[in-house]
């Protein structure tokens, strides 16, 4: 029953390593933004080609990283109010709101100036918010804005078709010619498979760190840790300290698995979560977990930037099929919902979960409509014990510490008293005759 | 004799129940909460012991429970309401298998396995709307006490539609029918359907099997059961007790604890 101590959670090279490295990488885009430098790129996170801003020698900028990074420093509440004053309505995604916030604050955050972009590359059609974003900053910047249009995948069954590789490839031939008269320089298409290889390799390390999670104990907290990796996956993929970050990291993380050794103290219970994190608050989100020997052994937002755990690998000798690949299909956000239930449900299967956690976000409808659903097909079709909680991931206006840690109490409370009954699940919920609609007529 | 107690912190009001090796609810304490909410805990305490005729060294476990648990400094152990209620539902009525719990603030659904175990739940998100808090607006705006309300409701004929289920906005839209002559009991009526509606639209998130249990501050109010029950089309347990099933639960699960020895503080 007793809970466990806070503050005893994993801190290991990889956390220093990666403070160190996104410190750079935001000190590089300072020093463009001051001084002058590489033409920047705009970027969305999500199965991005970043790969050929690379070969170009542009510097990749991700609005979302940006966003995220005001918010986990508690600073995104006064950028949000000022896109807010300018008429964005409080329901808009926040991400989008602290962004616009940033660029009439001069660009200028507290960790880092951003260069103006030179190209806003819109590579996420999946979210009309985004593409609406992206088409404000070209507004505002006076920028080129490419648009890139990636068919979305609905069918669970079967991936892109040829046609769909295609189309995506065309479309990159075209981007090539936009970034030839933007840098006035043609691809070098020798330092393209180069830049590739290393994303090749990146991902691979990546995709292994994600399996060595399956084990008991599981090594790192595949959600809370999981996003310290994320940032040099996104930043720096494709270049050679992103690869040897990824390989310093597989080797503390395989170190730590011969070690049975854990993120926190002791792993009481396994679970997967769902959707992004509540960014302001994420120290006080982990702590509400950790004390209960929550660890999480996979989660879905770690696969927003490219999956490449269920076997994605870019390829040097197919450079742009690869990265149309890696757009089209293998991202979660072009995905349709049902292909993520399958996915969830592999995690809970294949990495011996206990429970799903979705934490859905206020802001974004596009990620989090459907979640209700989802809850109903995990707890009643499967009988996964299910919890679902809302805040946002950028507003600090809609977490509620209170009611979020009463939820989460409850929730292990009723997980720990099936443990020690040792009562399956199943036999709880088999006599569910859910239906939906049932009654509604009267 | 063996004696445990339970203390349920709510966001109005502080219950305290005091329960012996046999099961027996022997006192029962009910407060305001008000602001100082760890004072609340003692006060209820004191009070349950009091009228229990016992004293702090007699009772072998406290479990806390409720939004203020974490206050109740001398608690042994702290449980959420969640799994009171539950507990507490499943103790007075053993066929329980979906609680409706409707306190001052917040509105919840629970799915129960036998045995009082929480197999599911949902609550209301960051907003008072259909909750005890509702219904105290409406009263007020209406000047009535909040005791009468829901009696008062059952004889309305022709129960407005109101617009909204927002505790701020319903006084605008009470105050608007009240000028347009509508009579107090269809309006109160309408505010008591409006409440059912949206909770039972909650609740069937968990899905509803019968029995349903219904607990909280607000299982009290005869409106709201008369409303639930019309909109479930079910029959409603309502306990006399309903009232004090969070604390109920908390004293059942204290003496589970005080009798396996299990001491350790949370």
């Amino acid at each position: 029953m007793a809970q466990q101590a806070m503050g005893s959670r994993y801190q290991g090279r990889i956390h220093l390593l990666q403070k160190e490295l996104m410190g750079q990488y935001f000190q590089e885009l300072t020093q463009a933004a001051e001084n002058g430098g590489p033409p920047a790129a705009y970027m969305l996170i999500s199965g991005n080609p970043v790969e050929l801003v690379r070969a170009f020698g542009m510097l990749p900028v991700y609005p979302e990283v940006n966003a995220l990074q005001l918010a986990v420093k508690k600073e995104s509440l006064p950028y949000i109010l000022l896109a807010e004053q300018m008429g964005y309505s409080v329901d808009n995604c926040a991400y989008v709101k602290a962004d616009i916030g940033l660029f009439f604050n001069g660009l200028r955050a507290p960790f880092a100036t951003f260069p103006k972009p030179t190209l806003i590359l819109c590579n996420y059609v999946g979210c009309n918010v985004y593409l609406n974003w992206f088409e404000h900053l070209a507004e505002y910047t006076g920028a080129t804005i490419f648009p890139l249009d990636i068919p979305f995948i609905r069918d669970p069954a079967q991936g892109p078709s040829e046609e769909d590789v295609a189309y995506v490839v065309g479309q990159l031939e075209e981007l090539i010619a936009v970034c030839e008269r933007l840098t006035g320089r043609p691809l070098d298409w020798e330092r393209l498979k180069e830049v590739v290889r290393l994303s090749q390799q990146t991902g691979q390390l990546w995709a292994e760190i994600k399996h060595l999670t399956k084990n008991k104990p599981c090594p790192l907290d595949a959600y809370f840790d999981a996003v310290t990796l994320m940032g040099p996956l996104y930043c720096l993929r494709g270049t050679e300290e992103g690869l040897a970050f990824f390989e310093e990291a597989y080797r503390e993380v395989e170190e730590r698995v011969r070690h049975n050794i854990g993120p926190i103290p002791e792993e009481r219970f396994r679970i997967v979560v769902e959707g992004p994190p509540p960014w302001p608050y994420l120290r006080t989100f982990r702590d509400l977990f950790a004390r209960w020997g929550a660890v999480a052994v996979a989660s879905t937002y770690s696969t927003v930037g490219g999956m490449w755990e269920f076997g994605f690998a870019h390829d040097p000798e197919k450079p742009l099929e690869s990265i149309a690949m890696h757009m089209l299909y293998w991202n979660l956000t072009n995905r349709s919902l049902l292909l993520r239930y399958q996915q969830i449900r592999r995690y809970i299967e294949e990495w011996e979960a206990d429970a799903l956690v979705i934490h859905s976000v206020k802001s974004c409808r596009l990620f989090s409509a459907g979640q209700g659903d989802m809850r109903e097909y995990f707890t009643k079709e499967l009988g996964v014990p299910t919890l679902l909680l809302e805040s946002d991931l950028e507003d600090p206006r809609y977490f509620s510490e209170a009611q979020m840690r009463n939820r989460i109490d409850a929730f292990f409370e009723s997980l720990e008293h099936r443990k020690i009954r040792g009562h399956p699940v199943e036999a709880a919920v088999q006599h569910s005759n859910f239906s939906p609609g049932e009654g509604e007529a009267r | 004799m063996i004696y445990a107690a339970g203390v349920d912190v709510g966001s109005t009001q502080t219950k305290a129940v005091i329960m012996d090796g046999s099961r027996r609810i022997r006192a029962r304490a009910l407060v305001d909460t008000g602001a100082n909410v760890a004072r609340a805990a003692e006060r209820a305490f004191e009070a349950v012991l009091q009228e229990a005729g016992l004293r702090r060294e007699d009772i072998a476990f406290v479990v806390g429970t409720g939004y203020g648990r974490f206050k109740v400094t001398f608690g042994d152990a702290q449980i959420t309401e969640i799994s009171c209620h539950a507990r507490g539902a499943s103790f007075v009525f053993p066929g329980t298998r979906t609680v409706i719990d409707m306190g001052g603030q917040d509105a919840k659904g629970i799915r129960v396995a036998p045995g009082g175990e929480v197999v599911d739940f949902v609550m209301n998100d960051k907003c008072a709307a259909g909750t005890g808090r509702f219904l105290a607006n409406a009263a007020e705006v209406l000047g009535l006490p909040l005791d009468a309300i829901g009696e008062i409701s059952l004889a309305g004929k022709n129960p407005v539609r109101l617009s909204t289920v927002c505790t701020v906005f319903v006084e605008s839209d009470i105050l608007a029918y009240l000028g347009q002559g509508k009579r107090v009991e269809d309006i109160l009526a309408g505010v008591h359907k409006a409440i059912a509606a949206r909770t039972v639209s909650l609740v069937r998130r968990v899905g509803i099997e019968p029995e349903v249990t219904f607990t909280g501050g607000v299982s009290r109010n005869i409106g709201m059961v008369r409303a639930l029950e019309e909109k479930l089309g079910l029959h409603l347990n309502v306990s006399p007790d309903s009232h004090y099933m969070g604390a109920i639960g908390a004293a059942l699960f204290a003496l589970e604890r005080a009798e396996s020895g299990v001491l350790s503080r949370r």
